[in-house]
């Protein structure tokens, strides 16, 4: 079996940051496993700005912010970047299987870093009464549809939640011609940053609730319309405060989970509630020499953070490899 | 006249106070860096925002290029803006950075700029 100094599954802002860190901290020996055909994550789909601005001190697309560390990436020959790759199975001595086009490939990692970002909550998770027509949507598969695909999902939306995605989505469906009928939020402030409700909603007059939540979703095949109520301090439905709005498609932005199956099957402690690992110090976890970073560690506000606390990620499996490298 | 603002120049989105006199911005108070008043004089008196987009690729892997204006367009034009994305075609490969269109809706100096490479793939 082949045996690897450290390998990193993951190569988004997370992954990318962290290979580049450990070489940077004299891992002479790194391989990054990405299951899409492309470097760069979650950023390829982010086409709008507000990147870098931390990071880079400029401001940049998700792409473009994406390219600086693919270039730092493909500069390295101690980095083998394998694309394709989807990672299974994941033991707790670090044994990791993986498939690849036409074969699977098992590893042994004497260092690890999980850099596998986070997805998003559904429907099913924050309890939507109704029927299960088409047209409901994650607000990050939307964009993916849009940015990537060249695919509308629909052309009358209702967004809930106001997470950052479903807010840039807003705008990003508007600009193609959809007509965003309102974002509805259950708390008394977004969930998002300020900077995206004054550019993507009230840049285009688009409704934004506050304090509402949707009740029911209509629709046999296809999403006809939603319900949607105030809701009292307590998050419960104020009756007589409903009202109908007639739509094609539902998007949800309402939080993302950290993705951490794989450790969880590694026997790595996971908080059930929030889905990250457990403990005490950034990007650690309770097996030794397996590291956490990024959005799979905590979910992040920005991809900036991201990538700095990935590059401690890198430094932090440095140091172990040190380590056992003199012990052994 | 007294404005309300959020500046949308980087995350922490400051709460902006902007007076007005005449259309023209006279004072800016809540700000926590200089970008903020820069924002505020903009944002009242010529708002704009930088646009981005994707444009149909021929003959790549990738059907999108994402794309943008080099600099902030004026926000009454961004529908316009949308149009004319819409007509464009890449045909070429292209690096991050390079000029897809020149002085774009007739603004000398405008450019719409590619923001990711367009390669086939290895």
């Amino acid at each position: 079996m082949i045996e690897r100094e450290l390998v990193i599954v993951g190569a988004g802002p997370g992954g990318m940051a962290a290979a580049i860190s450990a070489y940077e901290n004299g891992v002479r020996d790194i391989l990054l496993l990405e299951r899409d055909q492309y470097p760069g994550g979650i950023l390829n789909q982010c086409i709008h700005t507000g990147f870098g601005l931390d990071y880079f001190k400029e401001i940049l697309t998700g792409p473009e912010y994406a390219e600086r560390f693919i270039k730092k990436i493909k500069a390295i020959p101690e980095i083998e970047l394998s694309l394709r790759s989807f990672v299974t199975l994941l033991t707790g001595d670090k044994l990791l299987t993986y498939f690849k086009p036409g074969r699977i490939e098992t590893v042994k990692a004497r260092c690890l870093i999980m850099a596998t970002g986070c997805r998003e909550k559904t429907r099913e998770m924050v309890h939507i009464g109704g029927t299960r027509p088409s047209g409901i949507f994650s607000a990050g598969l939307a964009q993916k549809l849009i940015n990537i695909d060249g695919l509308l999902p629909g052309e009358e939306i209702v967004i809930v939640g106001s997470g950052d995605i479903g807010l840039i989505m807003a705008r990003r469906f508007t600009l193609e011609g959809a007509k965003v009928k309102a974002v509805i939020e259950i708390q008394d402030k977004t969930r998002g940053l300020l900077r995206n409700v004054v550019q993507c909603v009230t840049d285009f007059d688009i409704p934004l609730y506050f304090n509402h939540k949707i009740v029911k979703i209509f629709g046999k095949d296809r999403v006809t319309g939603v319900s949607v109520a105030r809701v009292d301090s307590d998050m419960r439905e104020v009756t007589g405060t409903g009202f109908k709005i007639d739509c094609d498609t539902v998007l949800l932005s309402v939080g993302l989970i950290p993705e951490n199956e794989l450790i969880e099957m590694a026997g790595v402690r996971i908080d059930k509630k929030t889905n990250c690992p457990v403990s005490d110090e950034t990007n650690k976890t309770s097996v030794p020499g397996l590291f956490v970073c990024g959005n799979a560690f905590m979910v992040y506000d920005l991809a900036d953070s991201v990538s700095k606390d990935s590059e401690a990620a890198g430094r932090l499996a440095a140091e172990y490899l040190k380590k056992i490298g003199r012990a052994g | 006249m007294k404005k309300k603002l959020i500046c949308i120049e980087c995350p922490k989105g400051c709460s902006l106070d902007v007076d007005i006199e005449n259309c023209r911005v006279v004072k800016v108070t809540g700000a926590q860096c200089p970008k903020g008043e820069k924002y505020a004089i903009s944002e009242i008196e010529d708002p704009k925002r930088i646009l981005t987009a994707t444009i149909l690729t021929k003959g790549f892997p990738l059907k999108l290029l994402p794309v943008r204006t080099d600099q902030p367009i004026p926000k009454a034009r961004i529908a316009d803006a949308m149009k004319a994305i819409r007509k464009l075609r890449v045909t070429k490969r292209v690096k991050t950075g390079e000029v897809i269109a020149r002085d774009f809706l007739g603004i000398p100096g405008v450019s719409v700029l590619a923001t990711r490479d367009l390669e086939m793939l290895k």
